[in-house]
């Protein structure tokens, strides 16, 4: 048995107040595929957000282990440097930064903080040349302001993209379906495939079982109120498309 | 420039307090303070100045005692005690300087710390520096590459006694010592600064440069700048300025004349970073500058300017675009953090018929600072065809800074087409954290969102000093958030 990569333990988080969270507990081992489903309002993006460091949510009682230590204190970008990605639901859009530098930044902060130099040019543009050759995407986007003006499709490639470039050991897809066509679902759903591998894990965050037609998971869990109230195989995300939820509460 | 790197940039991330802030201790020969006619006497009898030129700062400094200091600004500060102030101030002269060797030791420190070291600017061919210390220049260099073209770049008190007559022609007759109250007042009490022409039909080989520095405490600087393109020439002219920190605030008034004369064109770039006081406000330069330049037929006047630095500014780089078919431009970022002040824009007087201008101004605003856009358009009746496109967009940080924009357009004549854009945006804890996750800190996060906001304005500056202008872009604004 593997080494867990994220373990949540009794994870209650919230804003202000609010617990949103309440009681999480998730083990997710390299080379597995979990999915989170649950109907709106079930936690779901807030438990994206929690494990990437989003500090407008506070943790109030559990804990977040990744490769068997304690994250909560860690910034934000500590975490990515450690090797969490998250693809946005609403990827945001940076004017005037290529996607190019803003890739070429986010690559050699994470460097910088493993004590390495930057990236050579040379080098970073053969890996620029690798994925996205290997996610089949037209070079012609990485020159444009970052997520300007992109269609929805073409800011979710971008986001599988920028996933590619940094390698992670954990990547969380929230909602990355939502605001997709069939053909871009498909050409992104390729791309997280062709990422995976022993080593690393995924976490897909989804309403809708038809992602998972494409990205097949080892393990499915319903979020509901704050709380994962059933656990199962693939064929669980059938059964939810078929029933729904309703059933489970 | 110095090389920039990746530990550089860290050192001054890991520096909170004002980057240049230190005081060389030279050797400095101070005039008490005040401000009369004798001392103006005195000021020009020091610089060796000929018979008119005493008689033309004093008719200035009549003027000047006339006027009322200016306060339609949007700006807030104690009005300069001008008799506190003392108007002159130079590193001792020991003999004439033929090279390095003969430098004050302390001043060679001084521009190590500044990270260009005389040394490295000689071996970088193609800039060529006229450094000013204080208020008189100690060093000028390629002056021999330059002379073989024709070129005259000089301090101006060496240009007064060797070309009189230039100076004559040209001095005061873009902007008038009647002008407003602080171009009578540098014209009256100006102790250096440079000048430059370039002949009919030559093109610089090279960039021209100049670092100004206040140095010395309690004294103001009044630079005075006198650039003559002649017909068919070009000249690329970057200004760069760094002070130390000060305690009480030190006034700046610069005046800048450019003239273009048929076929002409000036490039001026200004990379400012006076001191801006503290983060509670405290201490920083005043910075009241009068900038302008003349385009005959078919010149072009191009102004570029990063301002970071000083608590106040109040500067606004003009263009009279007399000639037909002459162009003028103006491209500006402003960033104002903690308290600063900035009033800054332009001034486009179309008066020649097919005249065009162009104004991209970018302002950034954090912690509690105040920026405002200033820009007059000014299309004259017989300025047929007339174009002006006005962009201006401003950027916010927080919720205690302000963005203004004043946008005045005249317009006389009917054929002209006039382009006003505006924006304001903020910069949103959504795009922080989204840089935050792809491991990108805060303070990186928002040199990168200001630099792309600021971009078509960078592209501007020539390479070297577009470097300089990114890093006092992100050393301005670390820590505004969060």
């Amino acid at each position: 048995m593997s080494k867990p990569i994220l373990e949540v333990k009794d994870l209650h988080a919230g804003i202000e107040n609010n617990e949103i969270l309440k009681g999480i507990n998730l083990t997710i081992k390299p080379g597995e595929v979990h999915a989170i489903m649950g109907p709106n309002g079930s936690g779901k993006s807030t438990l994206s957000s929690v494990i990437a460091g989003n500090e407008t949510y506070d943790v109030i009682k559990g804990d977040i282990l990744f490769e068997g230590e304690s994250i909560l204190d860690l910034s934000p970008e500590e975490r990515a440097h450690k090797g969490i990605f998250m693809s946005f639901q609403y990827p945001v859009e940076i004017p005037g930064v290529t996607t190019t530098n803003f890739i070429k930044a986010a690559i050699n902060a994470k460097r910088k903080s493993q004590g390495l130099e930057d990236l050579p040019a040379k080098d970073m543009l053969k890996m620029i040349k690798e994925k996205s050759e290997l996610l089949e995407m037209d070079r012609k986007f990485l020159s444009r302001s970052l997520n300007q003006g992109f269609s929805g499709g073409e800011k979710k490639r971008n986001e599988i993209f920028q996933m590619a470039m940094l390698e992670p050991k954990l990547a969380i897809l929230d909602e990355t379906d939502s605001g997709l066509d069939i053909d871009a679902l498909k050409i992104v759903a390729n791309g997280v495939n062709k990422l995976k591998n022993k080593d690393n894990a995924v976490l897909v965050i989804t309403h809708y079982q038809r992602l998972l037609d494409y990205i097949v998971p080892d393990f499915v869990h319903v979020l509901h109120n704050g709380k994962i109230i059933k656990s199962g195989g693939k064929e669980l995300a059938h059964e939810l498309e078929e029933k729904g939820y309703d059933w489970l509460k | 420039m110095s090389k920039y790197t990746e530990e550089d940039l860290k050192k001054e991330l890991e520096n909170q307090e004002y980057e240049y802030g230190f005081y060389s201790d030279l050797n400095a020969e101070t005039f008490p303070k005040g401000l009369n006619e004798e001392v103006i006497i005195a000021i020009s009898k020091k610089k060796n100045e000929p018979q008119w030129m005493t008689e033309w700062r004093l008719d200035a400094y009549r003027i000047w005692k006339n006027m009322e200091e200016p306060d339609w600004a949007n700006v807030n500060y104690p009005k300069p005690d001008f008799q506190a102030i003392s108007y002159y101030s130079a590193p001792k002269p020991k003999k004439q300087l033929d090279s390095l060797d003969e430098v004050d030791d302390e001043l060679l420190k001084m521009y190590e710390k500044l990270g260009i070291s005389i040394n490295e600017q000689k071996r970088l061919a193609g800039v060529a520096m006229d450094i000013v210390v204080d208020s008189v220049s100690v060093a000028t260099t390629f002056k021999k590459t330059l002379a073989e073209k024709g070129i005259l770049f000089m301090p101006i008190s060496e240009a007064i006694q060797k070309h009189p007559d230039l100076v004559k022609k040209y001095l005061g007759t873009i902007v008038p010592k009647t002008d407003n109250f602080y171009a009578a007042l540098n014209s009256a009490v100006f102790t250096d600064g440079s000048f430059c022409y370039i002949p009919k039909g030559v093109k610089c080989p090279m960039e021209l440069s100049t670092y100004f520095r206040i140095n010395e405490g309690g004294t103001g600087q009044f630079e005075r700048t006198l650039l003559i393109a002649d017909k068919g020439s070009y000249v690329s002219y970057l200004e760069g300025c760094t002070a130390p920190q000060r305690d009480e605030n030190q006034l700046h008034a610069a005046v800048v004349e450019l003239i273009a004369l048929d076929d002409a064109e000036i490039k001026y770039s200004t990379v400012q970073n006076w001191y801006p006081g503290d983060k509670n406000g405290k201490g920083g330069v005043f910075n009241f500058v009068t900038k302008r330049g003349l385009c005959e037929t078919n010149a072009k006047i191009s102004w570029t300017q990063v301002e970071t630095g000083s608590a106040v500014t109040w500067k606004y780089p003009s263009c009279i675009l007399k000639g037909d078919n002459s162009v003028g431009e103006f491209y500006s970022i402003a960033v104002t953090n903690n308290y600063q002040q900035a009033d800054t824009g332009t001034k486009m007087i179309h008066l020649g018929k097919n005249t065009k201008s162009t104004i991209i101004s970018k302002g950034v605003s954090a912690g509690k600072s105040q920026n405002s856009y200033r820009g007059l358009v000014q299309v004259h009746n017989k300025a047929e065809n007339a174009r002006n496109f006005s962009q201006c967009d401003s950027l916010l940080m927080g919720d205690k800074c302000g963005a203004h924009t004043f946008p005045y357009i005249e317009c006389k004549n009917n054929t002209a087409q006039i382009e006003h854009e505006a924006t304001t945006s903020k910069i949103g804890e959504d795009q922080i954290f989204y840089c935050n996750q792809r491991g990108i800190d805060t303070d990186k996060a928002i040199a990168l969102i200001v630099n792309g906001f600021s971009k078509e304005v960078l592209n501007k500056l020539p390479m070297e000093f577009a470097v300089e202008a990114r890093k006092l872009l992100e050393i301005s604004l670390e820590g505004s958030v969060g």
